[in-house]
């Protein structure tokens, strides 16, 4: 019905608004997944609750602003923080007994959790979407000097890369980067020379869950926060991982820039099948390198 | 959360009246959504209906009645079609109602035909609905009594020369679609793009439409996406794109400002012009005081919408079914008694049209303000006794 068909002046036009929001939704969808990535990488465990973190990071967040009255930055830090201390129990006495189990029981285990975490957070919050002001300065347009982008999308942007920025410091520079990489590249020769990866796992599986959190604060301007957020983003965060590559860090984020931006595009260009290209691409990728863009064979 | 009105049938005891010793019970299976993200419109109607039971219990002549409720879940069909079966084999009801979703009520059409039981949809809107079977009788709406006279207004009052349509991707939003896009052309405007924008089950970011709406410069978009959170979501990224400020009116079926979620909006909401037949907002004498007493029963936080409405007018609906057979429910009796009934509903006079089994009901334009730091609805022009245009045109499958 609506062909791609675009008059020239307006082909520009598109191709900035592709390229921004596809953006956006891409490090929405990197800051989410990038802790399932490291999780999975250095556990080998395969999580599919990761985006019920993320789903009670942006309840706790509504929580936090409209009852507590926090401002919306403020509560967002808490909130990362917050959640990353509640996964830390959850790590220790649940995930923790199924390392060496099958991947069918980590995956039965992790799918129980996110219908509870549903469950749990319909009856407390009621089914419907929840909703938050964002402050004045994060509403309305910014103009870049190229063009008047949203503001709040701008701001998604301008988070997810200092983060991609923080990780990649912390994981390439710092000693505790350091041992987490030894240890995803081989956790029995870590543990040899007396890296302690127990800790790490807590560490990184802390540090995974807040991020998700965070993303899920942020999710709620822009794809929204209802029960179902876990189940309903579950593929877009396991494509994020498969394209980009367990543990790679650089591979999620250039996964989730390829997803964002093809979503977009083709939303946008081809809205009557767009939502399809994103899967083609998948499987594209998938195919010649099973492994993921940067993941290790 | 009613959790407990999930399986259990509700037994709703109306006392007897006087020279009417022998009373019958008259089983009623609900339909609706009571879990996941549609819960909401279940609980909606749910509250209307039992308003309704509530405010009239001389109402059903002294019989009782007995809601069997079913979880209709997704508008997949497939789940609320399993519970019509059962309903009907099993349970024997005599009446059907509920159905949110259009999915659901057309994938349960043939069951019912099969079955004779009849089937008081309280709001699947599609227009062809009814033409799926000879039980079926409405009290909702059709898409049609607001995307065809909103398409018209649009035209000749709001002065849009040039329309968007951006519409979720299923049969409701395709029958919207094309109620828009016959009034407005009618009246000598002009479609330049209808999107499909993504499908009913989840909220998506709507970014990507909006931004190639922008680009194409409309007069006025038209947005249908299905009642409850998907509106919010469009109002939000209409404000964060500055769409209304780059001179793109933001109008559509009165789905996108349903009572319930119009604080939730964006204060870009101000100026939006949906039509539909009802808002918690109308100032007549009958629905202040429906308001009050559903304030009064279920909180003062809390608001009907149309659903809520649709769910007290179905009831009165049914009731009216009992009341003319005298207890002894058959399809063809309820069938005779809901053609041409008529009723002095909140939303205003209401009449189930003897030929088509549909709805006649006045079509309003509401307009969103913001007074007192809330936003409400002002009603500034009524279409009055609209009768579904889709079947008054023989439109497409209204044939």
């Amino acid at each position: 019905m609506t062909a791609a068909v675009l008059p020239m002046e307006q082909a520009l036009t598109a191709a900035i608004s592709i390229l921004f929001d596809g953006v956006a939704y891409a490090m929405l969808l990197f800051i989410i997944s990038v802790g399932l990535s490291i999780t999975m990488g250095l556990m080998g465990f395969a999580n599919l609750a990761h985006g019920a973190f993320a789903m009670l990071g942006g309840y706790v967040l509504v929580s936090l602003m409209l009852n507590a009255g926090v401002p919306f930055l403020a509560a967002l830090l808490l909130t990362a923080v917050f959640v990353a201390i509640v996964s830390i129990p959850f790590e220790r006495f649940l995930y923790r007994r199924l390392y060496k189990a099958g991947e069918l029981d980590q995956v039965l285990l992790s799918i129980g959790l996110v219908f509870m975490a549903t469950a749990s957070i319909t009856f407390v919050y009621g089914p419907s979407t929840v909703s938050i002001t964002v402050p004045e300065f994060l509403s309305g347009q910014i103009d870049l000097g190229f063009g008047t982008f949203p503001t709040y999308r701008t701001f998604t942007i301008v988070v997810g890369v200092a983060l991609m920025v923080a990780l990649w410091y912390g994981f390439e520079r710092t000693i505790i980067g350091a041992k987490i990489r030894a240890a995803v590249d081989n956790r029995r020769m870590a543990q040899s020379i007396g890296i302690d990866v127990d800790r790490l796992f807590v560490l990184a599986f802390a540090l995974g869950s807040g991020l998700a959190a965070l993303g899920g604060g942020l999710a709620i301007e822009i794809i929204g926060m209802s029960p179902t957020f876990a189940l309903t983003y579950l593929v877009f965060f396991l494509i994020v991982v498969a394209v980009g590559g367990l543990g790679s860090i650089r591979g999620a984020f250039v996964a989730a820039l390829i997803l964002g931006i093809v979503d977009t595009a083709g939303k946008y260009l081809w809205p009557d099948g767009g939502a399809f290209f994103i899967y083609a691409l998948t499987i594209a990728i998938l195919l010649v390198k099973p492994e993921g863009l940067f993941g290790k064979a | 959360m009613k959790f407990n009105t999930l399986f259990c049938g509700v037994a709703s005891i109306l006392g007897l009246m006087a020279g009417q010793a022998l009373a019958d019970t008259v089983k009623i299976g609900v339909v609706l959504p009571y879990s996941g993200g549609a819960a909401q419109f279940g609980e909606q109607i749910d509250r209307g209906m039992n308003l309704f039971i509530s405010q009239n219990k001389d109402a059903f002549g002294g019989h009782e009645i007995e809601l069997i409720k079913r979880d209709s879940k997704r508008p997949g069909g497939d789940i609320a079609k399993n519970a019509v079966q059962e309903l009907i084999t099993r349970e024997k009801v005599k009446i059907l109602t509920g159905f949110v979703f259009s999915p659901n009520a057309m994938a349960s059409a043939p069951l019912i035909t099969q079955g004779k039981v009849p089937m008081v949809i309280m709001n699947a809107g599609t227009a062809w609905i009814p033409s799926l079977s000879p039980y079926i009788a409405r009290v909702s709406f059709t898409m049609w009594h607001a995307g065809y006279p909103m398409g018209e207004y649009a035209a000749t009052k709001l002065g849009c020369k040039t329309a968007a349509i951006g519409f979720t991707d299923y049969p409701p939003g395709k029958d919207s679609r094309n109620a828009f896009t016959t009034g407005f052309e009618k009246a000598g405007g002009k479609v330049l793009e209808a999107l499909p924008m993504g499908g009913p089950r989840e909220v998506p970011d709507f970014t990507p439409f909006f931004q190639r709406i922008k680009n194409a410069k409309p007069d006025c978009f038209y947005v249908f996406v299905p009642a409850g959170n998907h509106s919010v979501a469009v109002v939000k990224t209409y404000a964060s794109l500055g769409m209304g400020d780059a001179g793109i009116k933001l109008i559509g079926p009165g789905d996108i400002t349903q009572d319930t979620k119009l604080q939730d909006m964006p204060k870009e909401a101000a100026g939006m012009i949906t039509v539909h037949h009802y808002s918690a907002d109308y100032q007549t004498p009958k629905n202040l005081a429906f308001v009050k007493a559903w304030k009064a029963a279920y909180g003062a936080d809390t608001t009907p919408d149309f659903m809520g409405v649709a769910g007290y007018d179905g009831m009165a609906a049914i009731a009216h079914a009992i009341t003319a057979q005298n207890g002894k429910v058959t399809a063809e009796g309820t069938m005779k008694a809901l053609s041409g009934w008529s009723y002095d509903s909140p939303r205003g006079k209401i009449t189930i049209d003897p030929e088509t089994r549909d709805i006649i009901q006045d079509s309003n334009v509401h307009k969103i303000v913001s007074k007192d730091g809330r936003l409400m609805v002002e009603v500034i022009d009524t279409i009055p006794q609209v009768k579904d245009p889709c079947k008054a045109n023989a439109i497409g499958k209204c044939k």
